[in-house]
């Protein structure tokens, strides 16, 4: 059997399979258990590397599921876009669960352990599935799997979680039922549900006020599951009281797939001139991606719990991707599908050092986070490396993504929207800033004595390697569009 | 009066649709906004299958006898089927919701909506 053949269907398969063992390997040997799940997900890693080796090599790999034509069996479509977003989906996800071993001991209960470590699988499998397949309803379906299992990681976390997590299910369903709907009127008005299949039939369906209303339908459905803003109630409770390694990893993947669907719908089941010529929905995006970094960034300032902060954070970085993903033009398009790798690093790195000091001070508040440098010297310089890119400071990461967003929003003529990314850029720097100043600059009287020393290793680790991802891909970001992101951009822009 | 005659099934997917919408937004009792968001979802169901839906025709069951496929006899099973996955879909959000309930229970004892934001002010 060739492996690199039946690469696109082992990448879900695995972990899905992988998440049942693991509930079985508690009656073997508990210890077993974690080992396992890190095994499963570099297995994940090394396929997702291979996929996006044989994509650039070879083009678009397409696997068949059962052996049945499309478009009546389910296909796994697997173009530049998509392999880019399981490399970061399945990578995120390996050094996070390194991460995990140690952060989640301290908040759940020991005999759970191996419980989380399977629902985590099945959200590694959820996200894989979304990115890989090439059916919309298939997609539904894994939509619903990644949120099912999103729901509760979240609510193992503090008290508060579960609230924030059944807002998170009443949110979510809407979503995910909206997005079904619109797979109905897809249905009725062709036939069909395979993407590449509705690629070449919708065109002549255009003026059809049943392919508007399925327009509509996904796009609120998906605005929902990526918590643009007046849509985002569910995200900020969500993350802040989730466990650590929980919220860094889904605010690093669960929104960033969400873009993907938007792009897939936007560009791939519909083309580019249906949105800009026969549906305002292109400018309406815009507007809407405006408002959110707008106010994403003005809320972001009154919070004092550090997850809290980040998490509106990540609202305007949503905005900036949409409103990337709705310029319509090269610039912007690149722009928003490199924001989708560092926005993933970046607010990966960030929630993952949030809940380093978690671990140590045990507390979220940015008034404890005083003097912290004397004694995590490390996790600070990486936090200053992650903060950094999330202003947009050149050598870093962040900046080569919104520079490109911004010449996009220019060559649209929306100066407004220019403007606004810029100003959430400040609105950043005065965030962060405000941090540093405690965590440095702060009169030796105030410091309180902590004891404690750097964090363990395997917390360690993952936070230098994300925050040394940052740098490497701000030096690499030229290779990294003209050899995956170039080919990427739709037709007709 | 065509339109609302000639199409009831869809209006009854609207109408039980808000229904559920309106349960999820306006009640306060969990269980009831859950029931609700099941409504919600019976009533997509109740959109595929009816989309399935052909006049005079019968399940789609080919007789070998048979030589010549009428597409018309049979009504379209692939709604069905899609619904088939949808139903396990939603049976197991209202499990994930119910278990969720239920810890909001053993945390707050009380399930009223207003009560536990009650407890959580009191708290700060």
């Amino acid at each position: 059997m060739n492996l690199t053949e039946h690469a696109s269907i082992l990448i879900v398969v695995i972990p899905l399979v992988a998440s049942f063992i693991n509930i079985f390997l508690i009656f073997l040997k508990r210890t077993l258990c974690y080992p396992f799940f890190l095994l499963v997900l570099g297995i994940c890693v090394i396929l997702s590397i291979d996929i996006l080796s044989t994509v650039i090599s070879f083009g678009t790999l397409r696997y068949k599921l059962g052996g049945w034509m499309p478009p009546w069996g389910i296909e796994y479509v697997v173009d530049h876009l998509n392999a880019y977003l399981i490399v970061i989906v399945s990578s995120i996800s390996f050094i996070i669960a390194i991460y995990s071993k140690d952060s989640i001991k301290k908040e759940i209960a020991k005999a759970k352990l191996p419980y989380f470590y399977s629902t985590y699988l099945l959200l590694t499998t959820g996200l894989l599935g979304i990115t890989i397949t090439g059916d919309i309803f298939n997609l539904y379906v894994f939509l619903e799997i990644a949120s099912l299992s999103a729901y509760a990681l979240i609510a193992i976390g503090e008290k508060r979680s579960v609230l924030a997590s059944f807002n998170y299910i009443i949110m979510g369903t809407i979503g995910a039922c909206f997005y079904l709907l619109g797979v109905g009127y897809i249905y009725i008005i062709t036939g069909s549900l395979n993407i590449s299949d509705l690629t070449r039939l919708l065109p002549s369906l255009y003026e059809s006020k049943v392919t508007l209303t399925a327009l509509a339908f996904f796009v609120v459905g998906i605005a929902i599951k990526i918590a643009l803003f007046p849509l985002h109630r569910w995200l900020p409770d969500s993350y802040t009281f989730a466990p650590s390694a929980v919220s860094a990893f889904a605010s690093a993947t669960v929104t960033k797939v969400g873009i993907y669907v938007l792009i897939r719908i936007s560009f791939t089941l519909f083309e580019p001139r249906f949105l800009t010529e026969i549906t305002p929905l292109s400018n309406m995006l815009i507007w809407w991606s405006t408002i959110a970094i707008f106010f994403g960034s003005i809320i972001a300032i009154g919070q004092r719990d550090f997850k809290r902060t980040l998490s509106y954070v990540l609202i305007a970085e949503i905005g900036y991707m949409v409103l990337g993903v709705s310029l319509g033009n090269k610039e912007g398009f690149i722009g928003a599908v490199l924001h989708i790798l560092n926005d993933a690093v970046m607010i990966a790195c960030l929630f993952m050092i949030a809940g380093g000091i978690f671990y140590r001070v045990g507390s979220r508040n940015l008034e404890d986070f005083t003097g912290l440098n004397k004694n995590m010297p490390i996790t600070m310089a990486a936090f200053t490396i992650a903060a950094l890119s999330m202003i947009g400071i050149p050598p870093t990461a962040g900046f080569f993504s919104k520079w490109y967003l911004i010449l996009g929003a220019i060559e649209a003529k929306y100066l407004i929207s220019a403007a606004t990314v810029v100003f959430s850029s400040l609105v950043n720097a005065l965030i962060f800033f405000r941090i540093f100043e405690k965590i440095y600059f702060t009169k030796k009287e105030v410091i309180p004595q902590y004891t404690f020393r750097e964090l363990p290793l395997s917390m360690m680790i993952p936070i230098i390697i994300t925050a040394l991802a940052i740098l490497i891909i701000g030096f690499y970001s030229g290779e990294i569009i003209s050899s995956v992101i170039k080919f990427t951009v739709p037709a007709g822009f | 009066m065509e339109t609302v005659i000639g199409k009831y099934n869809y209006w009854i997917y609207i109408s039980l649709m808000m229904i559920g919408f309106y349960a999820m937004i306006a009640k306060k009792n969990l269980v009831k906004k859950i029931v609700g968001m099941n409504i919600f979802q019976t009533a997509i169901i109740l959109f595929f299958i009816s989309t399935a839906y052909k006049k005079d025709a019968t399940i789609p069951i080919l007789v070998k006898s048979q030589e010549v496929i009428n597409p018309a006899q049979y009504i379209n099973p692939l709604p069905h089927v899609l619904m088939l996955t949808a139903i396990v879909v939603m049976v197991s959000t209202f499990g994930v919701a119910l278990a969720i309930i239920m810890m909001l229970y053993k945390q707050y004892k009380t399930l009223d909506e207003d009560e536990i934001i009650e407890i959580l002010k009191k708290k700060k």
